[in-house]
């Protein structure tokens, strides 16, 4: 039996719809429940979940849906009625402090900020950003979907301001010893790093941990920045801030390979910036030259030069030789991803020894699967792309999506080898690996009765200061029988290892080649706001997501929390008129 | 035209306006554009029709006081039959609590912003009980309104023009520091009120009953400041009135069926909806079914940021809005999301002598969905039988969205 419940024009954060997801579930009778705004995508987890109804049919991205399944109308009911309750906001401690309603307000309530952490949704971020600009701060924009026009526009106002502007898109960094957003918790040292991409930022920062070294400062820039049209600007600040700060002796630049003419520049300015520099555009490596610029292929070799530029010794290689009895047939990959640079440094290791992988994210051009398209042959999937994350949260916060998926595919009687990844951290979910092993539990479970075996294999992308803990979340998949290796790229080339091996192999894919010219170009002047950012102390104001305030407590760092509603109400009509009005 | 540069000089003429009470007149003598047979009212215009309980006693009462009709049957009579005019306070520069009933014959506060030069008028407050602004119109009522324009406030007029004129601004500092925010808790700045004119009274040869009974109408009435207040306020909102481009809102005020707005860009044209019930204290034997819509200028002082925008000031009233000291911090800070400024002179000692959030931004309203928090005295339906509680209310957001929906129409002209 199920019900559903519709609120139109709602608006809850995406943390409090999971907790009464969570809740509804666990309520008497009911044996699935869905929490959501209605965009395509969650519609349709609802519908293989089990809790379509058609009162669904028409509802937009703008309503509520609570989706029940129970065991009869009854507890569903009783259920539902309990909706308003779960997500009716928590009260503040003392039930009486002010919750501020703007950047201005927050800020002057911690008197005084410096930056802006923004995750509300992605069609309202650019609006908040903006303020939180001209209200003089530093924003790190956490949220995607974000119009590249107002990127452009926003990056621009920031120039202008002296500020620095990270995001959109920008899942992670560490400032002044904190970790913003999706952020391990590492020891500061002599590592500065500049991302483009945030798992590729962390999957760096936590294996310079692991070896013993620490991390002065990263900053991301979000994974449009290096595009023709935003030319790199928040990049190039970033290397230039790095070049300056006295904290940092190796800097390491990370990003899928970028525009050509913005990708010259950037090493350019490596060269002229005084310190050796480690260069990771993902999946190409141009000649190593005498200048002080080092290529690396992978995220691992590009932590790996780093420790040793630093003087510290790479983890020794952990990667597991998985042994499983693979029917004739099985033997494609399946990597089903959090972390979108995690998937694209996978694509790179599989496609270097398999040939072709299949992408929603696809490093090759001619190897993209539509949105939401079935696997197939060696296929990874970036569950954190736009289509599975508007609406909803993000993969690394609620793994659902991968349960779901991670069913599918071994289903699939070819599968051979499905690979994860787990990233810990604040802001990520509290205990992904029992939640891995449960989906691998009734996955095994099924493929007993099938009569068939697969081999899962991951990574762990965290630190032993995470919440998490490394370890422990390394122990919990090994006693599950999940393989576990010391990076992504080495849980890639076991994969590959085992898929070669079961007849997998189809033709390998040739390197990508990227040239550069010798020119060293000059760095950008770093504002002495963005040189006091670095330095800290950090005071933050939070708008959107409540993990991440409550990471920031965690850290010790003072934050302020916006009670932030959609402008006007979320009435389209008046937003536009205010717009005119400059309001 | 640019809304920010109009904003700011708006807010401006409100921070730096200085009004000075001057002085007490007759109605038609000094409200600009008063006659015999005009009745001034409180909030928005209304037509007799669709008046509520306390405003239509109140101009019944008005009728009988000017003479105009002999009995209520001819005063009705008269209301209905177009043969009096009724008009907006607002619309002579002048304010006045609950039904804010002024006529002709009726003494009004002359208030003078030094700044600007403007003036604006209240009537006097007749205190606490069965009152014409509260809709009652009994011949005790009558009487004692008589009492109150014939001879407590003359002798009051005298008293200022003794002292050359009494600094308003400075005294609503000063009761802002004293426990009032100056709409719904006046009993600091009357009892100022009265010490700075006592000296003066005793030296106006006043006969000794005159004298008594000035002394004692100040003594006894809490409220008795509330009206030269509110005066203050309407001399300070309006030399903010009238800026092209400029989203600040001048006015607010309720008919007791309406609530309305006025914005400075704007003109003179009413933004409107429906008055809300307000949600209070309720003084013992009366309920909230007994409740009027919220009526009278007083919102005047929430339009320059006093009243319920310096709740924080007030602890010893935060009980009518059920709360505790710390939930009348957070009703001010709030009230700083929807404002353009603050009022450095109006210092708030819980929040360190901030000053109080000024110069209220439609387009801050619409945005947030914040209307402003408002201070009020609750009035009963029926005529006459006065204030039965007191209470907070929130106007509703469409005056608000009109204005913005007006604001881009004349933008895009």
């Amino acid at each position: 039996m199920v019900r559903a419940r519709i609120q139109r024009s709602s608006y809850h954060d995406s943390v409090a719809l999971l907790q009464a997801q969570r809740a509804l579930r666990e309520l008497p009778g009911v044996q699935e429940a869905g929490v959501v705004m209605a965009t395509p995508a969650n519609l349709e987890l609802l519908r293989q979940a089990g809790l379509w109804v058609q009162e669904l049919e028409g509802t937009g991205p703008d309503d509520l849906v609570a989706a029940v399944r129970a065991v009869d109308a009854a507890a569903a009911d009783a259920a539902l009625r309990q909706l308003d309750a779960l997500l009716s906001r928590r009260e503040a401690a003392s039930g009486a402090d002010y919750r501020p309603r703007s950047v201005r307000t927050a800020a002057a309530q911690l008197g005084g900020a410096d930056l802006a952490l923004v995750s509300v949704p992605g069609r309202f971020a650019a609006a908040v950003a903006e303020e939180a600009l001209r209200e003089g701060l530093h924003v790190m924009l956490f949220s995607d979907n974000v119009p590249l026009e107002d990127e452009v526009r926003l990056k621009a106002l920031a120039g202008q301001r002296g500020l620095l502007l990270m995001g959109p898109d920008c899942g992670t960094a560490i400032v002044a010893g904190a970790g913003l957003g999706f952020a391990n918790r590492v020891r500061r040292g002599p590592v500065g790093i500049v991302a483009a991409s945030g798992t590729g930022l962390q999957e760096v920062a936590s294996r310079v941990h692991r070896a013993g070294g620490g991390v002065s400062c990263a900053v991301g820039t979000g994974g449009r920045d290096l595009s023709d049209r935003v030319g790199g600007q928040t990049f190039a600040l970033g290397l230039a801030a790095l070049a300056e700060d006295p904290a940092t002796e190796v800097v390491v630049l990370l990003s899928k390979p970028p525009s050509p003419r913005v990708a010259d520049r950037l090493v350019g300015m490596a060269r002229a910036c005084g310190k050796p520099v480690v260069v990771n555009f993902l999946g190409a490596r141009p000649p190593d030259r005498a200048d002080g610029v080092h290529f690396a292929e992978t995220l691992q070799e590009a932590a790996d030069l780093a420790l040793r530029l630093c003087g510290l010794e790479p983890p020794e290689e952990e990667t597991p030789e998985p042994q499983a009895r693979l029917l004739p047939g099985q033997r494609w990959v399946r990597g089903l991803f959090a972390g979108g640079t995690l998937c694209a440094e996978a694509q790179v290791v599989l496609s270097g020894r398999l040939g072709r992988v299949w992408s929603n994210a696809p490093v090759c051009p001619d190897a993209a699967l539509p949105p939401g398209g079935a696997s197939r042959e060696h296929t990874a999937l970036d569950l954190g792309a736009d289509e599975y994350t508007v609406g909803r949260l993000h993969p690394m916060l609620d793994p659902s999506v991968r349960d779901l998926r991670l069913r599918q595919e071994v289903e699939d009687p070819e599968v051979a080898v499905v690979l994860v990844d787990l990233v810990l951290g604040y802001g990520a979910h509290p205990d992904p690996a029992s939640e891995l092993v449960r989906a691998v539990r009734a996955a095994q479970d099924r493929l007993r009765t099938a009569g068939r075996e697969v081999v899962f294999l991951a990574s762990v992308c965290g630190t032993d200061l995470d919440p998490q803990g490394y370890q422990a979340q390394v122990a919990t998949l090994r006693e599950a029988g999940v393989w576990v290796a010391g990076s992504n790229a080495q849980a890639a080339r076991a994969a590959a290892r085992v898929a070669e091996a079961a007849g997998g192999r189809l033709v390998p894919a040739d390197r990508m080649q990227l040239e550069f010219g010798d020119e060293a170009a000059p760095l950008p002047p770093v504002p002495e706001r963005v040189r006091s950012l670095l330095a800290g102390p950090l005071r933050v104001v939070n708008v959107g997501l409540s993990v991440f305030e409550e990471s920031l407590r965690a850290q010790g760092v003072p934050v302020a929390s916006v009670d932030w509603r959609p402008p006007a109400g979320g009435d389209a009509e008046m937003m536009a008129l205010l717009a005119r009005l400059g309001g | 035209m640019d809304i920010e540069a109009a904003n700011q000089l708006a807010v401006q003429r409100m921070l730096e306006a200085q009004p000075v009470l001057v002085g007490v007149a007759r109605a038609l003598d000094a409200i600009p554009g008063m006659r015999p047979d005009l009745v001034l009212h409180a909030g928005p215009p209304v037509p007799w029709e669709r008046m509520s309980g306390p405003l239509r006693g109140a101009v019944l009462g008005a009728l009988l006081y000017e003479g105009l009709a002999r009995d209520e049957q001819e005063a009705v009579r008269l209301a209905s039959s177009g043969d009096v005019r009724f008009e907006p306070c607002h619309d002579h520069a002048t304010v006045g609590p609950m039904a804010g009933v002024t006529t002709a014959s009726m003494a009004v506060y002359v208030v003078e912003n030094r700044t600007h030069g403007n003036r604006a008028y209240s009537n006097f407050n007749e205190g606490y009980g069965r009152v014409l602004r509260y809709g009652a119109y009994g011949a005790d009522v009558l009487q004692r309104l008589r009492h109150l324009n014939e001879r407590v406030a003359p002798a009051i007029g005298r008293a200022l023009e003794h002292m050359g004129g009494l600094d308003l601004k400075a005294l609503i500092a000063r009761q802002l520091t004293m426990g009032d925010e100056g709409h719904n808790r006046n009993v600091a700045g009357s009892a100022l009120f009265a010490r700075a004119l006592a000296p003066h009274l005793v030296r106006c040869d006043l006969d000794p009953d005159t004298l008594h009974d000035t002394l004692r109408y100040l003594a006894d009435n809490d409220l008795a400041v509330l009206n030269p207040v509110m005066a203050a306020c309407k001399a300070t909102a309006d030399a903010a009135h009238g800026i092209e481009g400029a989203t600040v809102v001048t006015c607010m005020a309720r008919n007791g069926t309406e609530f309305g707005i006025r914005v400075s860009g704007l003109g003179p044209r009413w933004f409107t909806g429906p008055a809300p019930t307000p949600k209070g204290l309720y003084f013992p034997g009366f309920r909230d079914e007994d409740a009027n819509p919220d009526i009278g200028d007083s919102t005047i002082t929430e339009t320059v940021g006093i009243g319920a925008f310096a709740m924080a000031a007030a602890p010893a009233i935060v009980r009518f809005v059920g709360g505790t000291p710390q939930d009348a911090v957070a009703a001010t800070l709030e009230m700083y999301e929807i404002t353009l400024a603050e009022n450095s002179a109006f210092g708030i000692p819980a929040l360190d002598f901030r000053g109080t959030p000024t110069g209220i931004d439609v387009r801050k309203v619409v945005r947030t969905g914040i209307t402003p928090r408002i201070n009020t005295g609750i009035a009963h339906r029926e005529p006459g039988v006065g204030q039965i509680g007191a209470g907070l209310v929130r106007p509703p957001l469409e005056p608000f969205q009109q204005a913005v929906r007006a604001l881009v129409e004349l933008l895009s002209r």
